[in-house]
């Protein structure tokens, strides 16, 4: 409908949000870019530029490099499985009519609401302990010993703690999604001679998966900087550093802000890198 | 075999109920039609046949075995539904083969089936594509393909051409007809239009409020409808309801004339009336007359003229009603023999 004129009109209305927009994402990526080229250590005092990839070369190579995108891979994949297989159930769960639905939606939505922090506190502190934890009391009430959660099992632990503030929001979409599926098509299929298992798989499955790549793509953006969930409980120990959290230990712990810069930058590849993937492997499920 | 009895059979949503106790019986391989205006409830009674919804109180008989409590799947019946319900991920060759695969059928009955359908509803061309790319019609055709492969024992259609243009849906009612008298298996037929109805039927339920008016044959129906509210229903235009004291002289409190049995002359008739409104159709011209002197139900009397005749907004004509075409009511709206 835009013609030419309104066309022109809304590019030069637009043309500020772009602006800023370019600002705040390019400043920060080009001096990242241009710190990771540089010996930058500030309490040294040490500041040369251009080293060429040095950084890039001590990064990779380090033996932590590696492993911590191997955890990384491991957590969003893990989490990524707990919150679309739970989240899926939940939403068949919530979708039947059953009493206090009201009140029973909010309280699954809640956990979103929490704050990262506050949460792995939460667990940490009331849950996974191993002396006071709520786990370690019931562990103790069946007369087995109480795990320490956060040393012995710690990737799994802090998997289980982001999906839990991440499955309200996979129930909320896949619930709108569950919401909108013709209540004919099931009847058809129930007269088709389907039962529950060949109507979940053959109707409710495909037509959730369009919500199921929504949920994937935009918690995957999210997980792949998950910091303060590890910050607070591993601090980083017992193979629970992430690529995130090893760029934030060079750049802080060892005040060394042109290795931590190629890290980042690192960093962003391998993001892309995954979400070119999840767009080839999932992407062709948004298009009709 | 399709033959399915439906003995005191009542559903109530909550406090509402919405069919009382009924009782019908529909033959093997009938064309049976249920009619009525919208929300009189024909949609709960197929879905009670279908096993959709569950009954308030009586009980289902298909083929005389009770079939009151059997899942919807072990019926033997198929469905099509208004919104055709096709599973808009599944190419067409999938949708019809859905409840072959749901059935254990192995692959190359299933196969030989399909191909069937596909060839007597026409399908062959599209067979490959998702019902997301396909016409009204053909969506319709997808779902029948579905139903029939099935060979269910009975077909049950819920108002499955009302998506449909006019064009198209005139189409469709001559090819589900020409179905069925192919495959000669019971179908019961939901609409609201009696046009479906008096074309396609066999047997006509006439339904309001849940309960059953008539059951008869579309010329029963016509000829001798039981009440005032089957004779209004019935036809197409409306039949015109005379009262007072016209309706005294033969001994009832109403009496119906259907527009086509009323004889217009510009001279001389019975009843003297106002031309209104004039619709050419080219074969037949309907006139709305206003009539002076006469009680009726309406303001205005349809009557069926040739198409030849001129008649103009404003013009005075007389109305008479042909020899043992009058419909006579009693106080209750009955027909009087
Ligand atoms: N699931 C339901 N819950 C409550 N009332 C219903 C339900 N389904 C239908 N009704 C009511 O039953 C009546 C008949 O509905 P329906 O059979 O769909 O009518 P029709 O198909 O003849 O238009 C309507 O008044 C409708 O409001
Ligand atoms: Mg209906």
């Amino acid at each position: 409908m835009a013609t030419q004129h309104s066309r022109a009109a809304a590019r030069l209305m637009n043309a500020p949000a772009v602006f800023v927009l370019l600002v705040w994402m390019l400043i920060p990526l080009c001096m990242t870019i241009y710190f990771s080229f540089m010996d930058y250590r500030p309490l040294r005092g040490v500041a040369d530029c251009c080293v060429g990839f040095q950084n890039y070369e001590r990064f990779i190579t380090s033996s932590s490099f590696l492993s911590s995108v191997a955890t990384t891979l491991i957590m969003v994949g893990g989490i990524l499985a707990i919150t679309v297989i739970g989240g899926v159930l939940l939403a068949l769960l919530l979708d039947q009519p059953i009493w206090g639905q009201g009140i029973v939606r909010i309280l699954v939505i809640a956990p979103f609401f929490v704050m990262p922090t506050v949460s792995a506190l939460v667990w940490k502190n009331m849950f996974m302990n191993p002396v006071n934890g709520l786990f370690a009391y019931l562990w103790k009430f069946f007369g087995a010993t109480p795990i320490d959660w956060l040393s012995e099992l710690p990737l799994f632990s802090i998997i289980w703690i982001v999906s839990w503030q991440w499955l309200p929001f996979a129930t909320l979409i896949l619930l709108t999604a569950v919401q909108s599926l013709s209540s004919e098509q099931l009847e058809a299929s129930e007269m088709d001679g389907a039962g529950a298992l060949s109507r979940f798989t053959y109707i409710i499955l495909p037509h959730l998966g369009r919500a199921i790549t929504v949920v994937i793509l935009i918690q995957t953006i999210f997980l792949l900087s998950i910091f303060a969930e590890i910050f607070v409980t591993t601090n980083g120990a017992f193979g629970t550093r992430t690529l995130t959290y090893l760029v934030y230990q060079r750049v802080l712990e060892s005040q060394n802000i042109g290795l931590g810069s190629a890290g980042g930058i690192l960093a962003v590849i391998l993001a892309n890198i995954v979400a070119i993937f999840l767009m080839r492997i999932v992407g062709k499920n948004l298009d009709n | 075999m399709g033959r399915i009895t439906l003995d005191k059979v009542s559903k109530s949503f909550g406090e509402v109920n919405v069919i009382p106790p009924l009782d019908l019986t529909i033959e093997d391989g009938e064309f049976v039609v249920f009619v009525g205006p919208s929300g009189c409830g024909k949609s709960t009674l197929l879905r009670l046949i279908a096993g959709l919804e569950d009954v308030s109180g009586g009980q289902i008989r298909i083929d005389s075995q009770d079939a009151t409590t059997t899942p919807p799947a072990k019926r033997g019946l198929a469905m099509v539904f208004q919104s055709y319900a096709l599973y808009p991920h599944m190419s067409v060759r999938k949708n019809i083969a859905f409840p072959l695969k749901m059935a254990g059928m192995d692959q190359a009955e299933q196969e030989k089936r399909v191909d069937y359908a596909a060839k007597v509803l026409n399908l062959a061309d599209y067979i490959d594509r998702r019902p997301g790319q396909l016409s009204g019609g053909q969506r319709q055709r997808v779902a029948i393909g579905r139903a029939i492969v099935r060979e269910p024992s009975a077909f049950l259609f819920d108002e499955p051409l009302s998506n449909l243009d006019a064009a198209l849906r005139v189409n469709m009612r001559l090819e589900i007809s020409e179905l069925h008298n192919n495959l000669k298996t019971t179908m019961i037929y939901v609409t609201h239009d009696q046009v479906e109805a008096m074309t396609m039927a066999d047997k006509i339920v006439v339904l309001q409020a849940g309960v059953i008016e008539q059951v008869g044959s579309p010329l029963e129906l016509y000829q001798t409808p039981r009440n005032l509210f089957v004779a209004g229903f019935i036809g197409s235009p409306k039949m015109n309801f005379f009262s007072g004291q016209e309706a005294a002289k033969h001994d009832a409190a109403t009496i119906g004339v259907r527009p086509e049995h009323l004889d217009v002359s510009t001279s001389e008739g019975l009843w003297k009336a106002k031309v209104g409104v004039a619709e050419h159709l080219g074969s037949d011209t309907f006139l709305y007359v206003h009539p002076e002197g006469v009680e009726t139900l309406e303001d205005t009397v349809t009557v069926r003229v040739d198409g030849e005749m001129a008649l103009r907004h404003g013009d005075e004509v007389w109305l008479t009603p042909q020899d043992g075409k009058i419909h006579r009511f009693d106080g209750a709206g009955l027909r009087i023999a």
